[in-house]
């Protein structure tokens, strides 16, 4: 019994898909993946430019409606796309993922925060120009 | 303990290979399932390079939101975008994703049609959208509208030209893996190429999510 034997007998339950030639049915399933995945971030692109240019809904919440629509979006590619799914061999991979969320959040959030609160603080530009002359 | 199980825990302690779900479960099974295959390791350490790109864009990203008032008395997103093309760009990469996914089944089930076909179209797709953009950039700047003229337009044309560069040195990756597979079959090493490529594609798409949103869609909101 030769190395790979063994190697593939210890295996034979959990053979990452994609180590071995793939046959009819997988290309159909993972075409089907695909298309899913195409489909429903087809739909939600599709929404988001409606809702942007509408008058149809309040204006306020069209800004929130187009940020929950992107994340649903970038969902759908995580899962479809990218295969981040939550089983065993993805594990490592969402535990990375929230970390890197986590920082996004924070970059992003913590950014616009300071940011505009400092905006509020400063002295308006004219007063600025007028101290320094 | 059995040999198999100590030397996992002496290589790696933290059972990185082998998935959280298994830590704590008996050694037997700890044994017989054995390490995680080199295309899922592989893949994991490129997840957390994208990981760390997308942080890199997060700070694009944030520096774009508060900036993107700053228009100096210069022409704001709603008087420069081309919701057109934004949205022929949208399709392009969307299409292109879907594009890249069938080449990748292709190389698993090793359909050089399909394979050769899927790159092809993904780099198409991913040209047409290249070019897009740039008929976009040279537009705004034959307006007067360059990364010069007001802090907006400086964070509009880092955070975007960014993506536009991500996107063509994607092109360059893709046509060596071609090249590759072409020249050597498909081999373990190369489909692992491959595979992070896809990879690399697919989180681009995601990256252009964000941008058409907040850059252009929430712009012409506003």
């Amino acid at each position: 019994m030769s190395d790979t034997e063994i190697g593939l007998h210890l295996h034979d339950s959990d053979v990452a898909p994609g180590d071995e030639r793939a046959d009819g049915r997988e290309i159909a399933e993972g075409i089907l993946g695909y298309l899913i995945g195409l489909g429903l971030a087809t739909l939600l692109t599709v929404v988001a430019f409606f809702i942007s240019g509408t008058s149809l809904v309040w204006q306020p919440s069209i800004p929130i409606a187009l940020i929950v629509l992107a994340i649903a979006q970038m969902g759908v590619h995580l899962v479809f796309f990218l295969h981040i799914t939550s089983g065993p061999e993805s594990y490592n991979n969402v535990l990375a993922l929230m970390f890197g969320v986590l920082i996004v959040f924070l970059l992003i959030v913590g950014s616009l925060w300071i940011m505009t609160h400092l905006n509020h603080n400063m002295m308006p530009m004219e007063r600025i120009m007028q101290m320094q002359q | 303990m059995s040999i198999a199980q100590e030397s996992v825990a002496r290589d790696d302690p933290y059972r990185i290979s082998l998935g959280g779900r298994y830590i704590g479960l008996p050694g037997a099974v700890l044994a017989e399932r054995g390490l995680a295959s080199k295309r899922v390791i592989s893949a994991y350490g490129f997840w957390i390079f994208l990981l760390s790109d997308i942080v890199m864009f997060s700070a694009f990203f944030a520096a774009y939101a508060v900036l993107s008032g700053q228009t100096a008395g210069g022409p704001s997103g709603k008087q420069l975008f081309n919701l057109t093309s934004v949205a022929l760009e949208t399709a392009c990469l969307l299409l292109s994703s879907f594009a890249c996914g069938v080449a990748i089944i292709g190389a698993r089930a090793r359909e050089d049609f399909m394979y050769y076909g899927g790159m092809v179209a993904t780099a198409l797709l991913g040209a047409a959208f290249l070019l897009l953009e740039l008929r976009d950039f040279t537009g705004m700047i034959a307006q007067g509208a360059g990364p010069t003229r007001s802090a907006f337009l400086s964070s509009f044309f880092a955070l975007v030209g960014c993506h536009g560069l991500h996107v063509t040195l994607g092109l360059l990756w893709l046509l060596t893996m071609m090249a590759q597979v072409f020249a050597k079959g498909y081999r373990a090493d190369i489909m692992r190429r491959v595979l992070c490529f896809a990879l690399f594609w697919h989180t681009l798409d995601i990256i252009w999510v964000g941008i058409f949103t907040v850059v252009y869609l929430m712009g012409m909101a506003v």
